[in-house]
């Protein structure tokens, strides 16, 4: 309070924190205001970019289904509220999307992943094909690399050319993936699960290749484990008792 | 009451509204052209006509709200804290921006990059906030700084429609020429960028030399028939 007092006696000094104060409230309400008011576009606007990211990675897709992996489990995606009331303290739940050609059969899975790149985090879709079990496909979905030289991830073709089938076949005992998933110097590749870094782009290309491992080691197995249960489309058509059901037959 | 004294004296010092209030910052005192300020999103985001656009408008509106706050607090921020306080308020509208242009696209949020964040330190905004904002009452600012942001997005179209046109062979994502048309790809990389604004700039240097000649020219002739008359 004897501070307080001496800070308001002192006039200059109660001038400036007064106009720092206001101008940092009025900040404040204007940031808060716009990020309350726009989000609901933003959520929208990344909802179709994921979208249009998928049916450009699978190009003979011509439906997608969402599920949601949490903990060990996949579920369709119209459980998820469900579960979140059932347990508000779920560790991590992370989208998944399967996409089906026109025979109906399960032709492809995408996964979101992100890691911290050059400035700001990279936020990626990569597609799993279970029959190669290998990524076949990169999109990103949100970066701030450096123009030019980091963001080529995104555009570089000798890059991309890495995520035609970029090799995650599992141990024998499905735990973890046989070979970690590595950045090489470029022009250093040798096998299927390395990926050719961009020279110059070290940082962002090791970043494409941290998120790839961690995201792969975690969720293929757990796909691998569900797959029967995602690929019969046809079975969980219609969410809730029938989509519990047929996922209590996949544990089995 | 030291205040409104001296803001009582400071109304001999504020500037008539007139047309060159405005048109200033679109020619005379264009910000990319005559003054070269904020030349890193000028090179940056110019190369398409559409990311010129979008980012001379993001600008304009930083630059209008921001410069209209520090104008009505201008007898309330104490000079020793003048820097800090315009940069919150900067910082405040840009991110206004960047969550309205993520609401309005993503595609276009991606392509602007990180240089929608950058018109924080874009010296055009702060130079205004402390050059004129600071010192003038709220309509003279709204004028100028509406001027200052059009001459900002009008360079950035020169910039970014000559880029496309020559890069891509496209305005505004329309297909100009036919099929056969070879694009000329180094104009929307970075070194395009230069080429483009250097030519800009030897242009409108070039008008200015001509005008300034001729002034004098028109004078000489005036000055030798007044002599010839005299004579």
């Amino acid at each position: 309070m004897a501070a307080f007092n001496h800070l308001k006696n002192n006039s200059s000094d109660w001038l400036m924190l007064r106009a720092l104060v206001l101008i940092a409230t009025i900040s404040g309400l204007l940031v808060v205001m716009s990020f309350s008011l726009s989000k609901p576009y933003i959520e929208s606007n990344k909802q179709q970019a994921i979208d249009k990211a998928l049916f450009e990675l699978v190009v003979n897709a011509s439906d997608k289904k969402e599920f949601i992996i949490a903990g060990d489990k996949i579920l369709p995606a119209s459980e998820l509220m469900q579960l979140k009331q059932e347990q508000s303290s779920e560790a991590e739940i992370k989208p998944l999307y399967a996409l089906y050609n026109k025979q109906e059969k399960l032709i492809s899975l995408a996964l979101q992943a992100e890691a911290s790149g050059y400035q700001d985090k990279i936020q990626i879709l990569y597609t799993f094909d279970p029959k190669c079990q290998c990524i076949r496909g990169i999109k990103v979905l949100k970066m701030a690399e450096t123009p030019g030289i980091g963001d080529k991830i995104s555009s570089d073709k000798d890059f991309l050319q890495n995520f035609i089938e970029l090799d995650t076949s599992l141990n024998e005992d499905w735990g973890t993936l046989k070979n970690k998933i590595v950045s090489v110097k470029h022009g250093k590749k040798r096998h299927l699960w390395e990926i050719d870094s961009i020279s110059g782009a070290t940082i962002s290309s090791s970043a494409v290749a941290r998120m790839l491992n961690q995201s792969a080691q975690q969720f293929v197995p757990i796909i691998m484990k569900h797959l029967s249960f995602l690929q019969s489309k046809v079975l969980h058509r219609k969410p809730g008792q029938q989509g519990k059901a047929v996922l209590e037959l996949s544990h089995e | 009451m030291n205040n409104k004294q001296e803001s009582m004296s400071n109304t001999d010092q504020y500037e008539q509204i007139s047309s060159d209030t405005f048109l200033r910052g679109l020619w005379k005192e264009n910000p990319v052209f005559v003054m070269l300020l904020g030349m890193c999103p000028v090179l940056a985001v110019t190369n398409s006509a559409i990311n010129a656009l979008a980012m001379g408008v993001a600008s304009t509106f930083v630059l209008l709200s921001s410069n209209a706050l520090v104008s009505l607090l201008r007898d309330f921020i104490p000079k020793q804290v003048r820097i800090a306080s315009y940069i919150i308020i900067i910082a405040t509208f840009v991110t206004m921006v960047d969550y309205a242009i993520q609401a309005i696209s993503l595609d276009l949020y991606n392509a602007l990059g990180a240089f929608i964040q950058l018109i924080v330190v874009n010296c055009i905004i702060l130079g205004r906030a402390e050059a004129y904002a600071s010192k003038q009452p709220l309509p003279q600012v709204l004028l100028n700084s509406l001027g200052m942001g059009a001459g900002f997005t009008f360079a950035l179209l020169c910039l970014g429609s000559v880029r496309e046109i020559l890069g891509t062979g496209s305005l505004f994502g329309l297909m100009l020429f036919s099929e056969n048309f070879q694009p000329w790809v180094i104009m929307i990389l970075p070194p395009g960028g230069f080429f483009v604004l250097g030519s800009w700039l030897l242009l409108f240097n070039y008008l200015a030399m001509r005008k300034k000649q001729n002034i004098s020219l028109n004078q000489d002739v005036t000055l030798r028939q007044e002599s010839s008359d005299a004579g």
